[in-house]
């Protein structure tokens, strides 16, 4: 009998520690949605952290998005070549990317390099107290350290996401027009004539920015809320990838059915 | 009205704070008087640190009060807290530098927030804090280029920044070689009565402390042991406490953790 007690106070115990985490996850969201107002009046917060969170994660994004395009050149061309539609390729290559894989692979990859990076910054200020140094200096750290990270990180995904799908094209472009034979004015024109702007790459950009919003408030969160030690912050940095790759993945199944399900 | 007849800075009644299941503090009472250097002591873990955090308002006490110039520093909102902090300074054990600004701009830091004052302006008042620490020479370094008790030099010009009317050093002489500790303690007592400062020393480091204290309080199991002057602590005939002022190894405080009989223990081992 005691085991079962013990068995559902454990239980009740675990779900009343999950719903304090989502409690304090969602007042440091709303602080950080509050504090937009501060950072208009102070744009050069965002601006610095564009440059680590943003243009740090550049090279990583273009890399990727060429070699993934290129994949998708190669294994699309074989595919469509068994039905003579090898032609069509860049609309597979381009409608793929940009409502996918563009918004989806970026948002894993920044989870991966920008995310786990703010969330061991984080967590090692709080493990040197310098968030508490902050507060007895009357400066509150959500307004001065998270939100300029968390706007900057909102902003960085689409634009990540926009150059890993342009170059995706692009590796699609050398792969099946420069190896494989496809005739490139077709490659283009199939693109331009196929892929609709608010059905595709409007979708795609509202997809990133939720992925944005969604892996950059992990990340943070994850870092505020840290045990300030060595252990505590490499927990956090994992839990902040894992987390996000699954909310990333899960929300992308919610917003296509929302988007395309119809 | 002479300072000794003022009302006390700090006012502490019926403070009880706990962490989970365990009791840190159960009821304590402290008066920090103004213009004094007053030392909480006590051994590691009886919460000397939090102490200082519920009376800078960064925790909550389960029951009790900690007043700070005649304002219940609890009862305050955010705002209120924060001109609170405005006149308070912390020295944090660790100096909590930020380790993306170098040493100068860490000193300008409170100053930039906190008021709109020019640029030469800003550097003369860093300048005059960084020379009181004997770190101008250092503006342009990185905290990473710091050895530890110049790194709680700098923290020590960034507390004085705002001209506070009190310091409260979290454990400053820890880690310290005999060097950087005796510019410590010049500083901590020379600021205190060049500015007519308060301060608060929270430190396990009797000797040092002792020397520079207007007023000790012992603390141990959430309550206050005795409090004094550091010569009258030092007489003291409770056994506990001079146990801990004299670092005596046997004690009140048992050299050994409880445990067995040795003998029942070897004797039994085989079984």
């Amino acid at each position: 009998m005691s085991a079962v007690l013990d068995a559902l106070a454990a239980l009740g115990a675990g779900g009343i520690a999950v719903l304090r985490r989502i409690g304090r996850a969602s007042l440091l969201f709303v602080a950080m949605a509050a504090g937009v107002g501060e950072l208009l009046r102070k744009p050069g917060l965002v601006v610095a952290q564009l440059y680590g969170i943003g243009v740090l994660s550049v090279l990583l994004i273009a890399v990727a998005g060429l070699f993934v395009g290129m994949v998708l050149g190669l294994q699309g061309f074989y595919i469509l070549s068994q039905f003579s539609a090898e032609a069509t390729l860049g609309v597979m290559v381009a409608a793929s990317l940009v409502r996918e894989l563009g918004p989806v692979v970026t948002a894993l990859l920044f989870a991966g390099r920008a995310g786990s990076a703010l969330t061991a910054e984080i967590g090692l200020m709080k493990a040197t107290e310098q968030l508490s140094g902050l507060e007895m200096m009357a400066v509150d750290p959500v307004r001065r350290v998270l939100t300029p990270r968390f706007y900057a990180g909102v902003l960085s995904m689409p634009l990540l996401t926009a150059m890993f799908s342009a170059l995706g094209v692009l590796g699609g472009y050398f792969v099946g027009v420069g190896l494989l034979g496809v005739d490139g004015g077709t490659y283009w024109a199939q693109i331009e004539a196929k892929i609709d702007f608010s059905e595709d790459i409007v979708n795609g950009v509202i997809k990133s920015l939720v992925f944005g919003v969604v892996c950059t408030w992990i990340a943070l969160y994850q870092g505020y809320d840290t045990l300030p030690t060595s252990e505590g912050v490499s927990r956090s940095t994992t839990r902040t990838v894992v987390h996000s790759a699954l909310a990333v993945l899960g929300l992308d199944f919610i917003l296509t059915a929302l988007m395309f399900g119809n | 009205m002479p300072e000794s007849e003022s009302p006390p800075l700090v006012r502490v009644r019926g403070l009880c704070f706990r962490r989970g299941s365990r009791v840190i503090f159960d009821g304590i009472d402290l008066d920090i008087r103004r213009g004094r250097v007053t030392a909480v002591m006590g051994p590691s873990g009886t919460g000397k640190t939090t102490l200082l955090k519920l009376i800078s308002g960064q925790l909550r006490p389960d029951r009790g009060t900690v007043e700070v110039d005649g304002v219940d520093v609890h009862a305050l909102d955010r705002a209120g807290l924060y001109r609170l902090r405005m006149r308070m300074g912390m020295l944090f054990q660790s100096g909590a530098l930020l380790t993306d600004l170098d040493v100068f701009e860490n000193v300008a830091y409170p100053i930039r927030e906190h008021t709109r004052l020019n640029e030469s302006l800003i550097r003369r008042l860093v300048l005059i804090k960084l020379e009181a620490v004997g770190l101008r020479g250092a503006a342009r370094l990185m905290p990473s280029q710091l050895s530890g008790g110049m790194a709680r030099r700098v923290a020590l010009a960034r507390a004085i920044a705002m001209d506070p009317m009190m310091i409260l050093y979290d454990e400053p002489f820890t880690g310290q070689d005999p060097i950087s500790m005796g510019a410590l303690l010049k500083l901590i007592r020379g600021l205190n009565d060049a500015v007519r400062l308060t301060s608060i020393v929270v430190s396990h480091d009797v000797r040092e402390t002792a020397e520079i204290a207007d007023e000790l309080y012992v603390i141990s199991n959430g309550k206050v042991v005795q409090h004094g002057s550091p010569e009258a602590m030092m007489r003291s005939d409770d056994p506990w406490v001079r146990q801990f002022l004299h670092g005596l190894p046997d004690g009140p405080v048992p050299f050994h953790y409880p445990a067995p009989p040795l003998a029942d223990e070897l004797l039994g081992a085989g079984t």
